[in-house]
């Protein structure tokens, strides 16, 4: 099945009018490998009563984004739910080290205000304040996270005066996050009212950073399974020093810091792509989207990555290592490659996920049909040239910006932080080499779709018409489709696996992928009494 | 391992939850919800909350958990989500085609105050569908009280009675507990030869087969015929004073079925209250086959002791289930030290407290409204030999080195359990088995080579 023969409409028959008017809008579909992407609607507000895979603003902020800062105290302010579900739900491994030792990580703990409905009527700022008095002298913790909660933003808590006089009072940061569920349309929200707080409350207070001419971060990156520590591996086995992950096993103590680093990698474009930006204007540190996600991907960042400095020595070592790790990991890529060559998948994944594990499944003798988002803007789909035409609309007028200048006394031109001439830099900015993205669309297949905010319905009408052999998606559809007899890996939390980046995670993944297609269960699901003699299997 | 807690006693933890043992009453209502036949739950709010209780749902039964959003976003919050609510039934019941919508508010929803009786009654609703609703403000009990809610919701719109006089049949309010729970429960009624309705009913549904085609409603669930049938039984059982009873109360209200509290059928005492609740109810022997069963739990209790007996433990997790469970406990010779609750209700602690007297147990700690910090500061004081409770006592178990017997909500790193049932005699066994060979397993792992024995 090519996407040529989808007919949208037909896919869409149960829809009402208004409700087929606006999905249609979502989806894209490749046919002729045109170099432009059409328009794809995105960031828009999901119809109410479609079962949608998005989740809130707070999910965003507090799940995503803030939540895996490991020696901060993230406090949940209101009732018990949002706290509860996000506690230790995404794989954000951390663990101690140098700078903070295990008493200074609060990962695995969850603290919520617990709003009762006295408190919904009388204001929950008091509560608030003493729980804090509480948690500090309980846990002595460098700062603190506030993450607001849909009621809150409707009785008026005033969370920046509670912050504010927490702070004084204790002497240490207190950072609040109005990210009540209901702002914005999916997830993005909370991810930039996160990135708004850490750039403005966070980085450049630091001056502990590490040293040295290849200082670089990670941005946007989740540590899920371990990928951080996978990809910090490498890239130190070249001779970078990773200055911080953000947020994957991070640490405020790292992130105040954030302003020391010569480059920053971007790895989820969506989640983190405000951060960059606000870097670039405000410290004059470039950026570079990146993905460590695929083999012959990660080989292209390395390079691109060495690049950046020019150093001919660093552009040797890179070589070096990634012949060194080759070598380790081909013929047990080349075995699960034998099983997974020429199958076909979904993947359906909140942010850039979609798209990486496209170069991971290539590697694999895979193709994705099929992928979507759940909380894109429309430059993840078509690149960032889009960007100065997107209209914003009520929902995203409500999420505030943070407009930064050129710090004085730290602001660096980008090539000093490269240690490179101008005419050197201006050189790889011509060819496209920094802050750029072009989005999935390139990389998709002919005959490939691309969905914005993919529902249930919708995935189901697309499994019927294209029968994929797997599905990447989260924990939510991961069942349906096996109810389906279609396997599923769930590309949120690896189905407890990874790390899936690098070198050493694409064969894990590869084992992963290889076991969920060739699993012998899969073969057994018509019963004998069930089967004609013309059957031999499922 | 939870490194950062303090080292002495604290008394400084007062205000608000620091490790939860509940979450809050949507997700109670949205399970409830998945237990009626042809039903889509819808959450009225932001979509977030949606997203959240269908992921720890779908975790812990590892089985789709469908259901709808009203998708608020800020202007829904501040002009009333009455027009999501209206749009998002019209466009449920064409695309998802359900036989019934079962609403349930979130704190959003609750605080702007929308009124769903309302705005249910202006919606457009086909022939033959229906909308319930249950009112679900995060900010009051935990999610056994939106359990609570919905049950009461599905028999306030939908069992009736017909004035002749009841008929023979049972109707049982099982309680927040897993399929395979209920399944066991429905075969101990039907082994004494009482046809009975059981709602919520997620048998079949949250342990669905695969099959190889996709069924948005599976086979199982109580049927809406048979739930308006209810109010025709001559007798309900309420399984679990926090999920059930207010449900019974009002079906006997309504319908004048009375309505008998019992706890959860867990453990011996609690299983033979439910036996003796049908036997008096119909005037119907207990089978032999019930009678053996008993017998061998009973054997099993006598040939175990040993293992357990005079052991300490620590239980947490929803009321109901822990208050079955401490007397089940007792009743195996061990010692409930911590008994724990995030779960309000004045009763909890009496209830406990009680039952630890009538044993002669002194010394134990009782608490509702607690949190797994607490929990964990009185084991730094005092340690036990066993946790029992669900997934989030493993950062406690890990840290403390404490063997956990895995009992409860949520249960989001083991399998199979939502199929295995904990009530009934069976489930005595099962408990009796995992408690057994838990600690077997830690006395052959601690055990010096001289003392590593083959029989045990």
């Amino acid at each position: 099945m090519t996407v040529t023969d989808l007919n949208v409409d037909d896919m869409m028959t149960p829809y009402p009018n208004k409700v087929l008017k606006n999905r249609k809008k979502h989806i894209v579909a490749k046919t002729d490998g045109a170099a432009s992407c059409p328009q794809i609607e995105a960031n828009t507000r999901t119809v109410p009563g479609i079962i949608s895979q998005r989740g809130c603003c707070y999910a965003g902020c507090k799940g995503v984004v803030v939540g895996p800062i490991k020696d901060m105290i993230t406090i949940t302010h209101g009732p018990i739910g949002c706290g509860y579900y996000s506690w230790g739900t995404r794989r954000n491994k951390a663990r101690a080290d140098d700078r903070t030792p295990p008493e200074h990580i609060f990962s695995a703990m969850c603290f919520s205000t617990d709003m009762q409905e006295s408190d919904i009527v009388f204001g929950g700022e008091k509560k608030l304040a003493k729980m804090i008095d509480e948690v500090v002298e309980i846990f002595h913790p460098r700062a603190i996270n506030i993450c607001s909660t849909c009621p809150i933003g409707l009785i008026g808590d005033d969370l920046g005066a509670v912050s504010k006089a927490a702070e004084e009072k204790h002497g240490i940061p207190i950072i609040h996050y109005n990210c009540e569920g209901y702002k914005g349309v999916s997830q993005s929200a909370g991810h930039h009212i996160a990135n708004n707080q850490i750039m403005e409350k966070m980085v450049g207070t630091g001056t502990d950073g590490p040293a040295g001419d290849r200082v670089i971060n990670i941005l946007g990156e989740y540590n899920i399974g371990g990928d951080g520590w996978e990809i910090e591996r490498i890239l130190e086995d070249i001779g970078y020093t990773v200055n911080s992950i953000l947020t994957g096993d991070s640490a405020y103590a790292n992130i105040k810091n954030l302003h020391s680093a010569n480059l920053n990698l971007v790895q989820c474009h969506r989640s983190i792509n405000y951060i960059a930006e606000m870097m670039e204007t405000k410290y004059g540190i470039p950026w570079l989207k990146v993905n460590f996600i695929g083999v012959e991907a990660t080989i292209a960042t390395l390079r691109d990555v060495a690049q950046c400095f020019g150093d001919e020595d660093l552009i040797a070592q890179t070589e070096v290592v990634i012949e060194r790790e080759l070598a380790a990991i081909t013929p047990e890529l080349e075995r699960y490659r034998s099983i997974c060559k020429g199958k076909t998948a979904f993947t359906f994944v909140g942010g850039s996920r979609s798209h990486h594990y496209q170069y991971l499944l290539k590697d694999l003798g895979m193709e994705v049909v099929v992928a979507g988002y759940e909380f894109a803007h429309r430059d993840d789909y078509e690149g960032r040239d889009v960007i100065p035409t997107i209209k914003s609309d009520a929902d995203s007028k409500n999420i505030p910006e943070l407009h930064l200048e050129a710090d004085p006394d730290m602001y660096e031109e980008p090539n000093l932080h490269l240690n490179m001439s101008k005419e050197k830099y201006d050189e790889l900015v011509e060819a496209g080499h920094f802050a750029t993205y072009d989005g999935m669309y390139p990389d998709m297949v002919d005959g490939g779709v691309m969905i914005d905010d993919p529902n249930h319905y919708e995935t189901e009408e697309l499994i019927e018409i294209f029968h994929p052999d797997l599905i990447f998606s989260g924990i939510r559809d991961k069942y349906i489709s096996h109810k389906m007899g279609v396997p599923s890996k769930q590309l949120h939390s690896y189905d407890y696996s990874g790390p899936y980046a690098g070198f050493r995670g694409s064969i894990i993944f590869a084992k992963d992928v290889a076991n969920a297609l060739s699993t012998p269960a899969w073969q057994m699901i018509t019963p004998p009494w069930d089967k004609t003699e013309t059957e031999g299997g499922d | 391992m939870l490194d950062c807690t303090p080292k002495g006693p604290v008394d400084t933890h007062k205000t608000g939850t620091i490790n939860p043992i509940k979450t809050c009453q949507p997700l109670g209502a949205m399970y409830a919800a998945l237990g009626i036949h042809g039903c889509l739950p819808h959450s009225h709010g932001s979509q977030g909350c949606c997203a959240y209780h269908r992921m720890a749902l779908t975790r812990h039964f590892r089985d789709p958990a469908m259901a709808s959003s009203s998708s608020f976003t800020e202007g829904a919050s501040v002009f009333g989500g009455a027009g999501n609510l209206k749009t998002s039934i019209k466009n449920v019941f064409a695309i998802y085609n359900p036989d019934i919508i079962a609403v349930h508010t979130t704190c959003l929803s609750e605080t702007i105050g929308d009124d769903l009786p309302t705005i249910i009654k202006q919606s457009e609703i086909p022939e033959g569908k229906y909308v319930i609703h249950a009112n679900t403000p995060s900010y009051h009990g935990s999610h056994i009280t939106g359990f609570s809610n919905m049950c009461k919701g599905i028999v306030s719109y939908l069992a009736e009675s017909d004035g002749n006089p009841k008929k023979e049949q049972l109707n049982i309010f099982p309680g927040f507990v897993n399929p395979g729970d209920m399944r066991e429960v429905q075969r101990i009624v039907t082994e004494m030869g009482i046809p009975s309705i059981m709602y919520p009913d997620t048998t079949d549904v949250m342990d669905s087969p695969l099959l190889k085609t996709y069924e948005m409603y599976p086979s199982g669930g109580a049927k809406i015929e048979d739930i308006r049938d209810s109010g025709n039984s001559k007798l309900t059982l309420a399984l679990g004073a926090w999920s059930s009873a207010e449900a019974a109360a009002i079906l006997q209200d309504k319908c004048g079925v009375p309505g008998v509290p019992l706890k959860l059928p867990i453990g011996v005492k609690a299983t033979d209250a439910l036996i003796m609740a049908v036997k008096d109810g119909f005037g119907v022997d207990v089978p032999a086959s019930l009678e053996i069963e008993r017998g061998q739990v009973i054997d099993t209790m006598i040939d175990t002791h040993f293992h357990y007996q005079g052991k300490t433990v620590a239980v947490f997790g929803d009321p109901d289930l822990v208050i079955a469970l401490t007397e089940f406990l007792i009743t195996l010779g061990m010692i409930p030290k911590y008994v724990i609750t995030g779960t309000n209700g004045k009763n909890f602690e009496k209830i406990i407290n009680e039952m630890l007297e009538e044993a002669g147990i002194e010394g134990s700690k009782v608490k509702a409204e607690g949190d797994l910090f607490d929990l964990h500061e009185w084991i730094k004081e005092e340690s036990v030999d066993l946790l029992m409770g669900n997934s989030h006592g493993k950062y406690i178990a890990r840290a403390e080195d404490i063997p956990l017997v895995r009992v409860g909500f949520p249960i989001s790193d083991r399998a199979v359990h939502p199929l295995m049932p904990v009530t009934g005699y069976r489930g005595c066994l099962r408990l009796i088995e995992m408690i057994s060979n838990t600690l077997l397993d830690r006395r052959d792992r601690d055990a010096a080579d001289e003392d590593y024995e083959l029989v045990l």
